[in-house]
């Protein structure tokens, strides 16, 4: 199967875990076992969007117990005798040649996946900065034959852009060390912050200057965390930026 | 069943709390990088071939850019 495979490099790797955890976007080509009205096709497919239960297939990599996925939208773009094109929008972890599967059980007839191409993961996106493996190793030789840096730098993209679907809280120069040192980031360090913050979910804790400082979970939300004065905003999950970058400002307990 | 609004959809407001400056002394904004940091921090969004897995895809991608580790968002089945 092709398509969108984000991958990290060097210290980068860190903010996988943000991307593990983001929505996914395919386009896959359903083989229906059976002569089957169209509009039945797309009234069956039309029911797979919401929340469905889904068993991981036993080739998986998690425990094979039922689980709730969310699917964003599934659009039918053609369908051509028993062959089904589809785009869905899908939750992290939904296996999309087991959602083929189900689709079949309920049309009664069975169904398969023939091919699957992922169109997005996350903020990656098929029509953006997508390279192929030959891209790859084209533009790194030229930029170790002649030093030009400018083909490197437009397709290796900064680590920040996989922490764009993320609300994000800029903080203050003064609170990122301590945070690179594993501080939970506390509400006087908090200078501006972005709509949709909720207790518990996922944010990006960045500096003035745009740069990633860690992944966290938020402890309060957009609305609160507008109003404390003091007390834990978000606690860390990951630090992305190197301890030293900026100096450090705060005091040990000793 | 109903669409729900996908992820990437969601749109966000910036809201200021305090105001403050940042010293140009320290760091750099993610673009200013020198081409070494850049690699280090970098992410590329790969095209993945059919055939080899995304584990073996992303370890070629680890030896042709000649960095330490290399790891990938999402497994996308061979």
């Amino acid at each position: 199967m092709t398509g969108v495979l984000p991958v990290a490099l060097g210290d980068a790797t860190k903010v996988i875990q943000a991307l593990l955890s983001a929505g996914k976007e395919y386009v896959c080509v359903m083989k229906v076992h059976a002569n089957m009205p169209e509009e039945r096709i797309r009234q069956v497919l039309g029911e797979f969007q919401g929340n469905i239960y889904q068993k991981p297939p036993i080739r998986a990599s998690v425990k094979r117990r039922v689980r709730v996925r969310k699917i964003f939208f599934l659009d039918v773009l053609e369908v051509d005798g028993r062959d089904v094109l589809f785009k869905v929008g899908c939750e992290a972890g939904t296996y999309i040649r087991k959602l083929i599967h189900d689709v079949g059980e309920a049309l009664g007839c069975g169904a398969h996946m023939h091919e699957l191409r992922r169109t997005r993961a996350g903020p990656f996106i098929e029509n953006e900065n997508l390279v192929t493996l030959h891209d790859v190793v084209y533009f790194f030789s030229v930029w170790q034959e002649t030093g030009d840096e400018e083909s490197l730098r437009k397709f290796i993209l900064p680590m920040e852009k996989a922490l764009e679907l993320l609300p994000k809280i800029y903080i203050r120069d003064s609170a990122v060390d301590a945070v690179c040192h594993g501080a939970h980031l506390t509400a006087p360090g908090v200078v501006s912050l972005e709509t949709g913050i909720k207790v518990g979910e996922k944010v990006a804790i960045f500096t003035l200057k745009g740069e990633a400082v860690s992944l966290a979970e938020a402890a309060a939300s957009t609305e609160d965390i507008l109003k404390m004065t003091h007390g834990v905003v978000a606690k860390n999950v990951r630090v992305l930026m190197l301890r030293g970058t900026y100096p450090k400002l705060w005091r040990s307990s000793r | 069943m109903q669409r729900i609004l996908s992820p990437w959809q969601i749109k966000r407001e910036l809201l200021t709390k305090s105001e403050d400056k940042t010293d140009p002394n320290f760091g750099h904004k993610p673009e200013e990088r020198t081409i070494q940091e850049h690699i280090r921090f970098g992410v590329i969004n790969l095209d993945k071939p059919p055939g080899p897995s995304s584990h073996e895809v992303t370890a070629w991608a680890k030896r042709i850019l000649n960095v330490e580790h290399a790891g990938h968002g999402g497994t996308l089945e061979a």
